[in-house]
């Protein structure tokens, strides 16, 4: 077991399941028998704003946020949101981004346009970046509500947590009706190169 | 067994392995979630009361019947639940009674960062901090024990970052054998007449100075020596922002922070070279400290705004941070209402009758954000239609027309409705529009007694908010459909002409309600692009669901859009195009 703590950071837009998707990173680095601290902020975030979640596992975890620059990973939903939380990642920290722009309100009403040249914005200061449609994947896999679970699926292959226990997690965080597809979507995110 | 639990889960589970059989609460982010999981327990009766004042009133009726009560509230409630408190502290209990209180330094869904600290040592009641959801679970224990133990409510104080962060708990089992609650008379106690209260009042400082003695020695403040040239008294989440970022340093971690252990405090001073507090917020800590005699650093170096995090403590000592990548320059994204949503429209008619708007708290502050702007006060929950009459005593009667309350139906029933007796006693000119969307949405869709259920689920009375709004007395009664901008327009001016009190009442949902017969979306709308002129009207109602879509030559020219995913159907933009370019798919 990896004695050294990972800190993951999850961000996005409210409604992206990002919330979802922590509490099944924080349920598997359990199992892996990690101690585990997450934190995020509810409220005003879920009417459409900025998500931050923050996962920290390792031999024993005090502060539940992740210190300011010291981020291991940033798992990115949405592209402006990934760009956003750069600062909050380590020099020669991995960004894993899903490949979707969500307009914030100014875009939406003409004021501003969305930002270009996010990807090699990231990748400039970023070189391990691994950029994947999210949405696309978890069609394949049979709902592209999934998009989550595809991206999921990536990040793993960048922890020191065994399958097994990314599996068991899932088995109890999604709901059963949901569950096959969930693990199909995790498959494609994990092998994806 | 252990499982991750969030600080609120955690303070849930512990009031159920402590026997507690009541648990009272008004949602309020951070503390909604405790009684949205003390449900999940049978053996607890749990409800929401219309507003923390009442909520407190019957955790501590269930304590004087001689059960174990939980009360749950976030900071400014304890404002509205102050009355009661402040006696509660004299009469002492019967069953143990545990007020949780949940801040929220750096508001990040508040008006205002209070301390409550200030209230346990202002009420004089004790106060818990816990620093991860083990001990929100373990601390909710004991603090039902000691509320016995020493004849006292006591609060348990959390945070955003406690009550919303996640850590690994060992669960336990819920005691067994308390004394089952039977009524018992005790007025010499339970009476807070002059001659009674001036009884208690004494027996209230003795059992706090007993409690400061016995403080010392308790488990839950703990000494932990490591170097001894930096010792740091802390509690709650900024002992874990300590032990982050100065690892090597002594600690004086304190679980209780209203009474101090001041024994244990002079102790743990005598041992290190000098002496810094870390806390959020106020100096409530190092305050006690210097006046204790003991020179310590604390707000000369944190910031009493905000919340604390591992890199401002660094800051704060001086610490080298580390090398990270800049803040890009994004647009950014605030919240907003939800595609659908029934306040879009009255906010829209406001801007357009240019009215003087006094605002309440729930997702209708959003109503303040462009391009809606139709807000322009705020300060606390009821507060609308106080301000309202008190605006109109004071500016011309040309003026008085402009001047309309918004308030939601839970914030309404919470105590906004003191303020509509005030307005009608008191013959204000004013309107006001009670936005009844059969929920309280802000906090995430809690029932109220309007909406027919209760936190159980069960079918419950619903208020009929028209009558009640007759029965005091108002004479100029409207109910109007706010998807129907035309109409929603029209009755909102004919009220501000009126010179008398009038309520305007909305009655379409929230989309996000649970119960799928309430809320039923519409066909989907779409933009046919050949009538579409781009005159970006349907833009000003600011709907999540329509984007702007440039023509893509450099122009200002381009076209509107609908995402059929995010569009309800609610028809508010198809009124508000000219060219008929809106329409159903």
């Amino acid at each position: 077991m990896n004695e050294q703590i990972t800190n993951v950071l999850l961000v996005g837009v409210g409604g992206q399941g990002i919330l979802l998707a922590s509490e099944i990173l924080s349920e598997a680095a359990m199992l892996a028998g990690y101690d585990v601290k997450k934190s995020e902020i509810h409220g005003m975030s879920q009417r459409g704003g900025s998500v931050v979640s923050h996962v920290r596992y390792g031999k024993q975890v005090f502060s539940p946020i992740v210190p300011e620059g010291e981020g291991d990973i940033l798992f990115g939903f949405e592209l402006m949101e990934t760009c956003r939380s750069l600062p909050l990642l380590k020099p020669g920290g991995t960004v894993v981004a899903n490949d979707l722009k969500i307009s914030p309100p100014s875009v939406l009403m003409g004021q501003e346009l969305y930002p270009d040249g996010l990807v090699e914005r990231i990748k400039a200061r970023f070189p391990d970046f691994m950029l994947l449609d999210g949405q696309q994947m978890a069609g394949s896999a049979g709902n592209v509500r999934a998009a989550n679970t595809v991206l999921l699926g990536a990040v793993s292959r960048k922890l020191d947590i065994a399958e097994q226990h990314w599996m068991k997690a899932l088995e109890k965080m999604v709901p059963s009706r949901a569950l096959d597809v969930n693990k199909k979507a995790f498959q494609l995110g994990r092998e994806y190169k | 067994m252990k499982e991750i639990l969030s600080g609120n889960e955690a303070i849930a589970r512990g009031a159920f392995e402590a026997g507690c059989l009541v648990a009272c609460a008004y949602p309020g982010t951070p503390s909604t979630e405790i009684l949205e999981n003390t449900i999940k327990y049978k053996e607890i009766n749990s409800s929401w009361a219309p507003n923390e004042k009442v909520a407190l009133e019957v955790a501590i009726g269930a304590s004087f019947g001689g059960g174990r009560a939980l009360c749950t509230m976030k900071h400014v409630g304890v404002n509205v639940a102050a009355d009661p408190l402040f006696t509660l502290a004299y009469t002492g209990v019967r069953g143990g009674l545990v007020l949780v209180v949940a801040d929220d330094p750096e508001m990040h869904s508040s008006q205002n960062e209070q301390d409550s600290r200030n209230y346990a040592r202002f009420a004089k009641v004790p106060m818990l901090e816990p620093s991860d959801s083990l001990e929100c679970k373990e601390f909710t224990r004991l603090a039902f024990e000691l509320s016995e133990q020493y004849d006292m409510p006591v609060m348990l104080r959390s945070c955003t970052r406690i009550s919303h962060g996640k850590s690994i708990v060992d669960l336990g089992e819920r005691v067994t054998g308390l004394p089952q609650p039977k009524l018992e008379k005790d007025p010499a106690k339970l009476v807070m007449l002059p001659g009674n209260a001036r009884v208690r009042h004494p027996l209230v400082e003795a059992s706090l100075q007993k409690l400061s003695g016995a403080a010392s020695s308790m488990a839950i403040n703990r000494s932990e020596l490591r170097d001894s040239s930096i010792g740091i008294i802390t509690s709650g989440v900024c002992y874990q922002y300590v032990r982050e970022v100065l690892p090597d340093a002594s600690t004086l971690k304190l679980g209780m922070v209203n009474p101090l252990p001041y024994d244990l405090i002079r102790e743990f001073a005598s041992r290190v070279d000098k002496l810094y507090i870390v806390e959020e917020l106020d100096p409530f800590i190092e305050q006690q400290v210097r006046a204790m005699g003991i020179d310590a650093i604390g707000k000369e170096l944190i910031s009493l705004c905000g919340e604390l995090t591992p890199g401002r403590l660094r800051s704060a000592f001086g610490l080298p941070q580390p090398e990270a990548a800049p803040a890009e320059k994004l647009p950014g994204r605030p919240p907003n209402m939800c595609p659908g949503c029934p306040h879009r429209g009255v906010f829209f008619a406001l801007n357009q009758l240019k009215a003087y708007v006094t605002g309440d708290i729930g997702c209708y502050t959003l109503g303040f954000m462009p391009p809606l702007s139709a807000m322009d006060t705020c300060v606390c929950m009821g507060a609308s239609i106080g301000m309202a009459t008190g605006v109109t005593k004071v500016v011309s009667a040309e003026e008085q027309k402009k001047v309309v309350a918004v308030i939601g139906d839970s914030t309404f029933l919470h105590t906004g409705i003191n303020g509509l007796m005030d307005m009608v006693y008191n013959n204000s000119p004013a309107t006001v529009v009670i936005l009844d969307n059969s929920i309280t949405a802000m906090t995430g869709r809690q029932d109220n007694p309007a909406s027919g259920f209760t936190l159980m689920d069960e079918p419950a009375n619903a208020i009929n908010i028209p009558l009640l709004c007759k029965s005091l007395g108002v004479k100029n009664i409207r109910i109007v459909n706010p998807l129907d901008l035309e109409e929603t327009r029209r009755v909102l001016a004919e009220e501000m002409e009126r010179p008398e009190t009038s309520v305007i009442i909305t009655n379409k949902p929230c989309v996000l309600i649970k119960r799928d017969d309430v809320f039923q979306k519409g066909p989907v709308y779409a933009v046919d692009s050949e009538k579409c002129t781009g005159c970006r009207a349907c833009l000003k109602i600011g709907c999540p669901a329509i984007e702007w879509r440039p023509a893509g030559d450099g122009s200002k020219k381009g076209k509107a859009y609908i995402d059929p995913l995010l569009c309800t159907g609610c028809d508010v933009c198809r009124q508000l195009c000219k060219f008929d370019a809106i329409g159903s798919r």
